[in-house]
């Protein structure tokens, strides 16, 4: 099958293409060796199937972000029949840079102008023609987006592929041809293919190039002491990207044919609604509102806090002596809406859910009938009917049930990034990043980390700094993920229940703050100790703002959702059976109680590690369930709380069957009748989450930490194995320990705290202390170095 | 008149003159395009004074003030 690579600038329409050209059929690949990730798809629409490559959109070849190495390597060391680069038509310029780097390599190229339709609508004008022939390489208008005449390209492609084409450069007629010339035939003499593209990659000092061939460089060495230009002297590399730039600008005259009017237009559109989102005083409050609104209009129970605010309004009211209205605000719109069916799905006592909210009730109420039937149909007292109800569907639907919450957060942010406001968002931001070391580009991979951290951490290839990606992915997973989600309203919905803290948004908000700070804390501590460096830079496109495709984003979560149920059938499923036979069988592989079973004794070997977190030895016989549920995290965060369902499950049997042998242990007699006549894991999994608080006797602090612990340690199995692949080979196991301790040490704080308030002035001695002794002791060592 | 890029106000437009400094981040302003005779306009200031936001050559790119020090520009007069 023949093979076509995609490649072209970022943000140019090339993912919409691969899209349109392979339908359905893409997947991501992985080529073993180097941490890739290029989209591989199927073209079947021609003559014959065509495999097509999607590379990471790139400005340039040479080797200045990971991303720009793997595409570079692709083309010249995988051989592609063709290479389709995709040209933004509405950027003409810097697009033709790359393509000036792209035709040096021996391989059939097309190009794809992308965007013309609205080059059209700017009332400009390309001569296709002449670019054409000034270029020597076929030329195809095409809307990826509206998919025209994109079968035209692939015909032309495949006619190209079957061609032989030589490399070609636009520098033959400037100053360096003949030294052009002379290390292209250095290259020939020892047998390098694509000799053109090696030879003007090693003139321009490229440093893949010149470790590659350093038995070459005395040539150019020779050559540059006999040369002088003008402006750059003997600077090879400047001399070369200046002469591609003046190609392309010098015969820009003749393609494009624009009317200037249309031009100002489209620059004070985008400039208008930049006037006011990077506004001086109002970008970072408009940051900081988005972020607010998407993160309401997900987990939020109370919409446009329309409840708060009626009740706000009423409590004056009842202030001014005017009105003694009370109750919520449905009950007061009289007796259609109360007692309706869709109570509890649309709206609660606490007010009108989010679209969240209604999508999880919705699944919820689905999953439960699924399992009410199963549950039916087995007969009583089975063995398996406990593997298949508590264990099979309990566990797979607790997970499942957070599915819609994911998906709507990465819908919001899809669309941030593909309308263009997360390049805003980045240079609004840098300013602050800097302080921490880091540039305004991480900022993108961080935030991403709250949809999930797999697809962030592949995101920090973006940054060109070695230091700063080690950095970022190390705090990524402290972005709480969608999957720690549930954690976090599990436990924070039991605490309001037990503890009568009425504000469980409160903990929720105060937990994801704790996550940020943990980060930003653990950057400066490592670009102050271990990762020194200067800070990377920031040279950045910000594209214009659009109107983002319903289609792209339907393909992002359709991938998304794909993801999520083939991790939901197989890991998490994997892991629920294992846990239920390890709670229900003892060491000699019989059923036994669930106190005397495997699971039981090696949380007791643990759970000691866990005291000074507050949920370990302290607790009562029980207080191993904590231990265990963390440890089962790191397969999967959502199976923290699968765990707790499993659990709770067997602890009131326990309790049920020998009230006397556990004194002490109180749990609610109502909340037992609840999660016994359940068949699967509650909305939410509060229920399950109160039973083991009233199992255990852990007190609110002990909660805290163990959600700061699961959310700040090693993530779920995924993201350590994409962990692995994306970081330097040196880093990983530090990571890990990284990522150990610090969960410890905050988790450790946070009981401390809450148990005794005056432990605070001993940490906040000891976090001063450690800040001093390393800002001295880098004082000193860069005036030792200054030395 | 010369000044650096990141001397530049807001609504200045100039020529490229030169790019100083050396390594990878005056080999990726030139793969950006920041390259001399290029014509760039200082279009914002990100809100806290740091990045800027320059159009050049039919993009908006943003950079910041460490990086277009090494960028001299010739401005235009008559042009604000």
């Amino acid at each position: 099958m023949k093979r076509f690579a995609l490649a072209g600038n970022p943000n140019c329409g090339k993912t919409t293409l691969f899209n349109s050209l392979t339908g359905s059929t893409a997947h991501v690949g992985n080529w073993p060796g180097v941490t890739v990730d290029k989209k591989e798809g199927v073209y079947k629409k021609g003559e014959e199937p065509v495999e097509i490559i999607d590379l990471p959109g790139i400005y340039s070849l040479s080797p200045y972000t990971p991303e720009e190495v793997i595409s570079r390597n692709y083309i010249l060391d995988e051989k592609p029949d063709c290479v389709i680069n995709i040209v933004d038509a509405t950027n003409l310029e810097r697009n033709l840079y790359l393509t000036t780097q792209l035709m040096e390599i021996d391989v059939p190229i097309v190009i794809a102008l992308n965007m013309m339709d609205v080059v059209r609508k700017n009332k400009t004008s390309i001569n296709i023609h002449e670019l054409e022939k000034k270029i020597g390489i076929p030329i195809v208008e095409i809307s990826a987006l509206k998919e025209e005449n994109i079968d035209t390209l692939m015909k032309i492609a495949i006619s190209e592929a079957k061609k032989i084409r030589k490399g070609v450069t636009v520098l033959k007629n400037s100053a360096l041809h003949h030294l052009i010339d002379d290390v292209k035939i250095a290259f020939q003499a020892i047998n390098v293919e694509n000799s053109l593209f090696h030879a003007i990659k090693l003139i321009e000092n490229d440093e893949i190039e010149v470790s590659n061939h350093k038995q070459l460089t005395s040539t150019v060495e020779a050559y540059k002491k006999t040369f002088n230009d003008e402006v750059f002297g003997n600077d090879f590399e400047a001399v070369v990207a200046d002469a591609r730039y003046k190609y392309i600008s010098s015969n820009f005259a003749i393609y494009i044919n624009k009317e200037n009017k249309a031009e100002k237009e489209k620059l004070t559109k985008s400039d208008r609604i930049d006037k006011v989102l990077t506004n001086k005083w109002l970008g970072i409050p408009i940051f900081l509102l988005i972020l607010l609104a998407i993160f309401h209009l997900t987990f939020s129970e109370d919409l446009f806090c329309l409840n708060a605010i009626y009740h706000f309004i009423n409590n004056i009211l009842k202030w001014c002596h005017l009105n003694y209205n009370s109750g919520d605000i449905f009950s007061s719109f009289g007796p259609s809406f109360a007692n309706s069916p869709f109570e509890g799905l649309l709206w609660t006592e606490s007010g009108i859910n989010s679209p969240g909210v209604i999508l999880f009730n919705f699944l919820d109420a689905i999953t439960s009938s699924i399992s009410d039937g199963v549950s039916s149909l087995l007969e009583e007292g089975k063995w398996y009917k406990g593997l298949i109800v508590d264990g099979v569907l309990g566990g797979l639907f607790a997970v499942l049930s957070f599915l819609p919450q994911i998906l709507f957060l990465f819908l919001f942010f899809s669309i941030l990034e593909d309308s263009g406001y997360m390049a805003r968002v980045a240079f609004i931001l840098d300013r602050i990043f800097r302080r921490f070391g880091l540039s305004g580009r991480a900022f993108m991979p961080m935030i991403m980390g709250f949809g999930c951290s797999v697809p962030a951490m592949i995101n920090t290839r973006t940054l060109a700094d070695d230091n700063e990606r080690v950095a970022t992915i190390r705090v990524i997973p402290f972005f709480s993920c969608g999957a720690k989600l549930p954690i976090l309203t599990a436990i924070s919905g039991a605490i309001v229940m037990q503890f009568n803290f009425p504000y469980a948004d409160l903990i929720t908000f105060f937990m994801y703050v704790l996550g940020m700070t943990t980060a930003v804390v653990a950057v400066i501590l490592m670009r102050g100790t271990t990762m020194r460096g200067e800070v990377p830079p920031f040279i950045m496109e910000l594209p214009s703002y659009h109107v983002p495709q319903f289609k792209a984003l339907m393909i992002h979560l359709w991938d998304k959702l794909k993801h999520f149920i083939k991790k939901a059938f197989t890991i998490i499923l994997a892991s629920t059976i294992v846990i239920w036979f390890l709670t229900n069988f003892g060491w000699d592989w019989k059923m036994c109680e669930m106190n005397d079973s495997i699971l039981a004794s090696l949380g007791k070997f643990i759970q000691p590690l866990f005291t000074p977190l507050g949920f370990g030895s302290q607790l009562t016989v029980f207080g191993w369930v904590f231990a265990v549920a963390a440890v089962t995290g790191l397969i999967a965060k959502e199976n923290v709380i699968a765990t707790f369902f499993t659990l709770a499950v067997c602890i009131i049997n326990l309790v049920e069957k020998n009230p006397g042998a556990y004194t002490g242990i109180g749990i609610d007699p109502e909340i037992v009748k609840e999660i016994l006549e359940a068949t699967e894991a509650s909305e939410n999994g509060v229920i399950e989450s109160v039973a083991m608080i009233q199992a255990t006797q852990i007190q609110g602090p002990g909660l805290i930490s163990f959600i700061a612990f699961n959310m700040l340690t090693i993530p779920c199995f995924a993201a350590v194995a994409t962990a692995k692949a994306e970081l330097p080979k040196n880093k990983f196991w530090s990571t890990i320990i990284f990522w150990i301790i610090t969960s410890y040490l905050v988790s450790s704080c946070i009981y401390l705290i809450g148990t005794w308030w005056w432990t605070s002035f001993i940490i906040l001695a000891i976090v001063l202390g450690v800040s001093f002794a390393i800002y001295y002791f880098n004082k000193y060592r860069d005036q030792k170095l200054a030395r | 008149m010369l000044k650096k890029l990141s001397e530049l106000d807001i609504g200045e437009t100039g020529l490229i003159k030169n790019v100083e400094g050396e390594g990878r981040i005056r080999r990726r302003l030139f793969d950006m395009g920041i390259t001399p005779g290029a014509e760039v306009y200082l279009r914002k200031k990100a809100p806290l004074g740091d990045p800027l936001e320059i159009t050049l050559r039919g993009y908006e790119l943003t950079l910041r003030k460490v990086e277009a020090c090494n960028v001299i520009i010739l401005v235009k007069e008559n042009n604000k």
